[in-house]
């Protein structure tokens, strides 16, 4: 039977077909979904780790187990699990193993553009990459069968278009795979110089065969056209050549590392005209060039940035589009927010206030760089923050400190703060760490992790106790502050950056979007006492409008945290009904 | 009008829940026997960005994108975001425009003005425009969530799919406890 599966969906079904028993995982758009569609399946055992490194660790132990094991993450998450990565290729597998990573063209949710194809290459690991929601299952089940053969990880190389495109697929039966026997085989699984130098020559082995098998996979197709023009593509700049060019002949890539060469060779000698369309770096392209073959690619096609079927009639056949309306007016931009009632705003308020110097990270709160806040100075990577405050001191001395602070969420405090606040202790930092402790991984769309108490399944769990984490490594300086309770974090805040010691406080309130967040009732602007002199303006509230001789509160939009009530001096705030 | 093949545009803000429509859409189209391709958002932008997604339905889809001019329908959820993206709608569109404002931040904090009558102006451009008081009617039903599904009646109304495949449509799509809810919100888009 055919469905509408989500590109994550269809994945997450193939790794169910292929009777998988083990995933493993770390969040992060565009991938996430393929766990959260795995935990639906009670056959698989699939996880959230702490981060991406742990994530593919687990899954490698589990193909060591006999599994047939799963890890997905997005495209930064593989330089997170680069290490284990790069070694995996050579003590291979026993159960297949399949890393899923979810490339982000255009930078949709995403700090960089980095392309998945050349850390693979860098890696040696196979690369297979779908056009569809149908091919992310059909690849997915061959992904494991590959692995096994040719004795590696294999990744299957995903972009936010395929991976958030829903599409017809013929969904199957769950295949019985028996799993393995474990037997112990140092020379395999135990990665010292010795056994290392034979296994790096049975991994050059494997590609020169792998690259034989690239001639003829079906995974690398032909479709012929009567035309001189041929396109190679893969992934989604199949579809948009589909839409662009229409009937020529195509060379649809599937199997994106190794590539073929004589089949390259062919299909260029069967037509006049050559182009490689492929989003990001110039991969096939690249390849194409070494191996002699002449074609038209990322001189008329930018790197940066997503393709559309449009783009391309533009840059190559130098198609406009003209404007179908005479309306001219730009509409004022709507950069996202931090939601009405997060209870991250009132810890930026202060911030902010205190004119401090904030060392950032990722999450919602990195929200908090954007206009009217402003408040944050860096943002680098997942756990970056807390390295990067202990690094200003360093260079700027214990009085930058004073005026110092950095901000993690619990997730990306669990995923890779942890060691950065260990280095401060250990090399004798004074910097104050913030954890914004909402209970959930907030950006990526509500995520457990380990301090939250429940798995990805929703079992209950033991809960990470911060407090006892940062005493245990040696922060003397601990404590919890309600970030609605301004005056209490205020003081918080000026105590701990005067302290001259490491020192960490934990902002706890649940996200505004989890059931378990509570609030006061809707608030209204009553008119008459409202002085228009804006300070509920400061705290940047979506729901708090601007009408120039008089604030107004959205009343679709107020949660009612009341925030802002404490902000006004004239008792204007009211709640609604009363 | 004829959903043979159908490019459909959803916009809106985060949170509003265009995914949950889109979803629908794409549930209608496939248990009509077409080919169709959904292509969501998810991520930075739900935080009360502009959102977008594609619905497109017909014999054999592609690309899941829909680009300027190519919009045979601009379901908005939103006037300030049914002008953002009033170049994508072909010129004889059905455009279906929620009369609900929401200011951005850049609006909120005085930056800019949240640009003036939106709806005559469309309006004089294209001649298929139907305004809907989406807020209002979703509230009258109890919930001012189902926005995206009061839009998604007044949409049903002017298609050729028979009424069952959305109301089928819907029971799949929501959770059980708010199917009752969001078929009273369609009733009301739908008697629109
Ligand atoms: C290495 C890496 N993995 C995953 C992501 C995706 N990602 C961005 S923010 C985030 C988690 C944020 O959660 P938390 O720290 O709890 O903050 P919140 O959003 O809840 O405020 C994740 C997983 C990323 N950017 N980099």
């Amino acid at each position: 039977m055919k469905k509408l599966l989500l590109g994550n969906e269809a994945i997450a079904r193939g790794v169910y077909e292929a009777g998988a028993t083990v995933s493993s995982a770390y969040p992060g758009t565009p991938s996430t979904e393929i766990s959260e569609y795995l935990a639906t399946y009670p056959e698989i055992d699939a996880e959230w780790a702490p981060n991406e490194k742990v994530a593919l660790e687990v899954a490698i132990g589990a193909s060591y187990g006999g599994a047939r094991s799963a890890c997905a993450m997005k495209h930064v998450g593989l330089n997170v699990a680069a290490d284990p990565l790069f070694t995996a290729a050579y003590t291979g597998v026993n159960g297949g193993l399949v890393i899923f990573v979810a490339d982000d063209p255009g930078m949709h949710s995403s700090q960089n553009e980095q392309d998945t194809r050349l850390v693979a290459k860098a890696a040696k690991i196979p690369v297979l990459e779908p056009a569809d929601s149908e091919e992310c299952l059909s690849y997915t089940k061959e992904a494991f069968k590959l692995s096994e053969q040719f004795d590696t990880p294999v990744i299957v190389r995903l972009t936010t278009r395929v991976a958030h495109s829903q599409g017809l697929v013929e969904v199957g039966e769950r295949e019985t795979y028996e799993r393995k026997p474990y037997v112990k085989d140092p020379g395999k699984y135990v990665m010292m110089p010795a056994m290392a130098q034979k296994r790096h020559v049975i991994v050059e082995k494997h590609f020169t065969e792998m690259a034989v098998l690239a001639e003829t996979t079906i995974f690398n197709r032909i479709e012929a056209a009567d035309s001189d023009i041929g396109v190679i593509t893969s992934g989604i700049s199949h579809q948009y050549a589909k839409e662009a060019f229409g009937e020529v002949n195509y060379l649809k890539i599937g199997l994106v590392h190794p590539l073929p060469t004589e089949l390259i060779r062919t299909f260029a000698a069967s037509v006049k005209t050559l182009y490689v369309i492929e989003e990001l770096e110039p991969f096939i392209e690249d390849h194409c060039v070494r191996i002699g073959v002449h074609v038209a690619g990322k001189a008329m096609l930018p790197i940066i940035g997503e393709y559309s079927a449009r783009l391309l009639r533009e840059r190559i056949f130098g198609d406009t589009w003209e404007k179908q309306n005479t309306l001219t007016e730009t509409a004022p931009g709507r950069p996202p927010v931090m939601c009405a009632g997060c209870p991250h705003r009132g810890l930026f308020f202060i911030l902010k206030k205190l004119k401090l110097t904030v060392t950032g990270d990722i999450g919602c709160y990195t929200l908090a760089s954007l206009p009217p806040l402003e408040t944050l100075d860096t943002c680098v990577c997942m756990g970056a923050s807390i390295g990067v405050s202990h690094g200003m001191e360093k260079a700027m001395g214990k009085d930058a400190m004073r005026k110092t602070v950095a901000v993690i969420g619990d997730s990306t405090f669990m995923h890779s703060g942890i060691t950065g606040l260990i280095n401060v202790v250990y090399n004798k930092g004074t910097s104050t760490t913030i954890i914004l402790d909402n209970s959930i991984t907030g950006m990526t769309g509500h995520q457990e992790n380990p301090t939250t108490g429940r798995t990805l399944k929703g079992e209950k769990t033991k809960q990470v106790d911060l407090v006892k984490l940062c005493q245990a490594i040696g922060i003397d300086r601990v404590r919890v502050v309600d970030p609605f309770n301004l005056e209490e974090t205020e003081k918080a805040v000026r105590e701990e950056i005067a302290a001259e010691e490491p020192s960490v406080i934990i902002t706890q309130r649940p996200c505004a979007l989890l059931k378990t967040a509570t609030f006061k009732g809707q608030l209204k602007i009553n008119k008459e006492k409202c002085r228009n002199c804006k300070a509920c303006k400061r705290i940047g509230c979506p729901a708090i409008v601007d009408r120039g001789d008089h604030m107004e509160m959205n009343i679709a939009l107020c949660v009612g945290c009341h925030l802002c009530k404490n902000l006004c001096k004239f008792d204007a705030m009211e709640k609604v009904g009363e | 009008m004829s959903m043979k093949s159908t490019a459909i545009m959803i916009v809106g803000v985060g949170g509003q829940g265009t995914l949950l429509t889109s979803r629908i859409l794409g549930h209608v189209a496939v248990s009509s026997g077409l080919d169709a391709k959904v292509s969501e958002v998810h991520g930075m932008s739900q935080r009360g960005g502009s959102v977008v997604t594609y619905v497109k339905m017909g014999e054999k889809i592609h690309s899941p994108l829909i680009e300027k001019g190519e919009a045979d329908v601009l379901l908005c959820f939103e006037q300030l975001e049914a002008l953002r993206w009033i170049d994508y709608a072909k010129k004889d569109a059905r455009i279906i425009i929620n009369d609900q404002q929401i200011d951005p931040m850049p609006v909120i904090l005085g930056a800019t003005k949240y640009p003036e009558n939106i709806i005559p102006k469309i309006s004089a451009e294209y001649g298929n425009v139907t305004v809907v008081p989406a807020l209002r009617m979703a509230k009258e039903c109890g919930n001012m969530k189902a926005v995206n599904v009061v839009m998604l009646g007044v949409l049903a109304r002017q298609t050729e799919f028979g009424k069952e495949i959305w109301l089928d449509a819907i029971r799949q799509n929501v959770k059980p406890q708010f199917v009752e809810m969001n078929l009273k919100a369609f009733e009301a888009g739908y008697a629109h």
